[in-house]
């Protein structure tokens, strides 16, 4: 055997590369698969109509657009809490915190905030911030809900760019005269940004696509005109996707998976910007 | 001539418990070339980073003695060590340029301290780059990055740099280490004008270097200084038998 081998080691290694290829391809094919598969059964749904017009009777026709609107809203929400505040943490963690028992824990917790399950933050964001902040069912509870889910990513993404940043300019600036901040502004934020724009999509994405944390936050079943301040509820895409799953007898299928697309193309898109954003980023990189 | 700078029983000790610098005193003139060489580990860096307190940034796990700069302590905790910066600059042994233009790598100090004025920067930046004997050639370039200069035309964009700061004193660690010769010839003929300005110290890259710049030399084994004296002495005829083991290449 071992003769045989050594004589064949081309062929082995041939072989080898081919396994590992198909294992690839394979990996592609679930994600190819239900982006073409969502397309092909969506796509006769899509109108202008659906894209701008309001569900009427009792959501079996007419359009998406609150849930479309709705899902805009809670996404912005969640950027304006969530993306300031990662991105603070992320500074303190990358540049100013040392290494000790107080950072371990801070790094540990936000850990743990990635792997609990979103249902959990919906309850929390129940308790929180519509009863006992009195926000109510609400884009404002449902925002803040979304942004304590998406802070973990946000900030292990964003302090991963920072530190990807040389420790060299730091050093340079440093002794050029510059104080820890004008180094971080100047130099570490402005290299690190594209990197941490990224995260701040991929996290944002995410956080478009939940239905569990607005579940009793902020989701409504259905609403007949546009939310008009923070206060009121909204519809969303992915929980009206759920609710005309399995709420709505006699639902038109061609409407499910219309909507299906158009919360896929909502998150595509976004990616594509992130996917764009770091490219760019990448090739412009003078380190 | 005197002293600029007294370094008094200065001994330093990093957190990973490698000693550094052991009692080391003297004093370093103004207006000349202090060359401070040895075998790696002899504490040269350091004791350079000591100097503008960039071990700051460091774990130093403990350290004793005084350094005065015109008659101050710098080691003191009141010192104003951003001011500090300014006065003492420093170039590294790998060119460092900032990912950002010629001219904004050379503003960007003095853009920190607060000048805002262009004429003031632009005239800065000329007087720097011709003293580092750069500006013919990137009077062209310099809005480009300077990243797109090569790696000797970089190492004295970084000379330029620190020395639109005015600085008093210019600290070097191993300038050159990366150069080709000619590249390397450029910035020591480059340092001899500079002398006359200001007060250098510089770590060479080698004893050849060493030799060929300093006025004043100053050998270190494992952090302790071992003979410091006039580069001319101490190259011909040094008094102890390790330096001249060393400038003889039978260690090292």
């Amino acid at each position: 055997m071992n003769r045989f081998l050594a004589q064949n080691r081309h062929a082995v290694q041939r072989l080898g590369f081919a396994l590992i290829t198909l294992m690839a391809v394979f990996t592609v094919l679930p994600i190819v698969g239900t982006v073409a598969f969502i397309l092909v059964q969506g796509q006769p749904a899509i109108s202008a109509e659906f894209i701008t017009g309001f569900p009427h009777d009792g959501m079996r026709a007419g359009g998406i657009l609150p849930a479309i609107i709705g899902t805009l809203y809670l996404t912005i929400g969640t950027a304006i809490f969530s993306v300031p505040l990662g991105i603070a943490a992320a500074i303190y963690l990358s540049e100013y915190a040392k290494d000790n028992q107080w950072t371990r824990l801070i790094r540990l917790a936000i850990i743990n905030l990635a792997g609990i399950p979103s249902v959990v933050y919906g309850l929390f964001g129940l308790g929180l911030f519509v009863l006992f902040l009195k926000f109510g069912t609400s884009i404002l509870a449902a925002s803040l809900t979304l942004s304590i889910m998406t802070l973990p990513v946000i900030i292990s993404t964003s302090e991963e760019a920072l530190r990807a940043v040389p420790q060299a300019f730091r050093t340079v600036s440093i002794s050029l005269g510059g104080t820890r901040w004008q180094t971080i502004r100047r130099i570490v934020l402005k290299e690190a940004l594209p990197g941490i724009l990224t995260g701040v999509i991929l996290g944002l994405e995410r956080a478009a696509g939940e239905t569990a944390p607005i579940l009793f936050t902020g989701a409504a079943f259905f609403l007949p005109r546009l939310p008009g301040s923070p206060f009121d509820a909204t519809m969303a895409l992915p929980y009206h996707l759920f609710v005309i799953s399995t709420q709505v007898p006699e639902m038109p299928i061609q409407i499910q998976y219309g909507t299906a697309l158009v919360l896929l193309v909502f998150v595509l898109t976004m990616n594509l910007i992130a996917t764009f954003i770091r490219s760019r980023a990448r090739a412009k990189r003078q380190w | 001539m005197v002293d600029k700078i007294l370094i008094e029983n200065l001994s330093l000790q990093y957190a990973d418990g490698t000693e550094s610098l052991r009692d080391v005193s003297m004093g370093i003139r103004q207006n000349s070339v202090t060359v401070l060489f040895g075998p790696a580990g002899g504490g040269k860096s350091t004791l350079l980073r000591c100097l503008n307190r960039l071990n700051d940034l460091t774990e130093v796990k403990a350290s004793g003695g005084r350094i005065l700069i015109d008659g101050e302590n710098i080691l003191d905790l009141k010192t104003d060590v951003i001011a500090l910066r300014r006065k003492v600059g420093m170039v590294f042994a790998r060119p460092v340029v900032l990912p950002m233009s010629v001219r904004e790598n050379i503003i960007y100090g003095l853009e920190l301290a607060g000048e805002k004025r262009k004429s003031k920067l632009d005239q800065a930046m000329e007087r720097s780059l011709r003293f580092a004997a750069i500006w013919e050639e990137v009077k062209d370039r310099l809005d480009d990055p300077a990243t797109a200069l090569s790696g000797g035309q970089q190492q004295r964009v970084c000379l330029a740099r620190v020395l639109a700061l005015q600085p008093e004193i210019v600290l070097l660690d191993e300038p050159t280490s990366g150069l080709d010769p000619i590249s390397t010839g450029k910035v020591e003929a480059a340092l001899l004008e500079l002398k006359k300005e200001y007060t250098i110290i510089l770590v060479p890259h080698s004893v050849q270097q060493a030799a060929r710049t300093a006025d004043h030399a100053a050998f270190f084994l494992q952090g302790e200084l071992v003979e410091y004296d006039s580069g001319k002495k101490l190259f011909t005829s040094p008094k102890q038998k390790k330096t001249e083991d060393y400038v003889m290449g039978r260690f090292g």
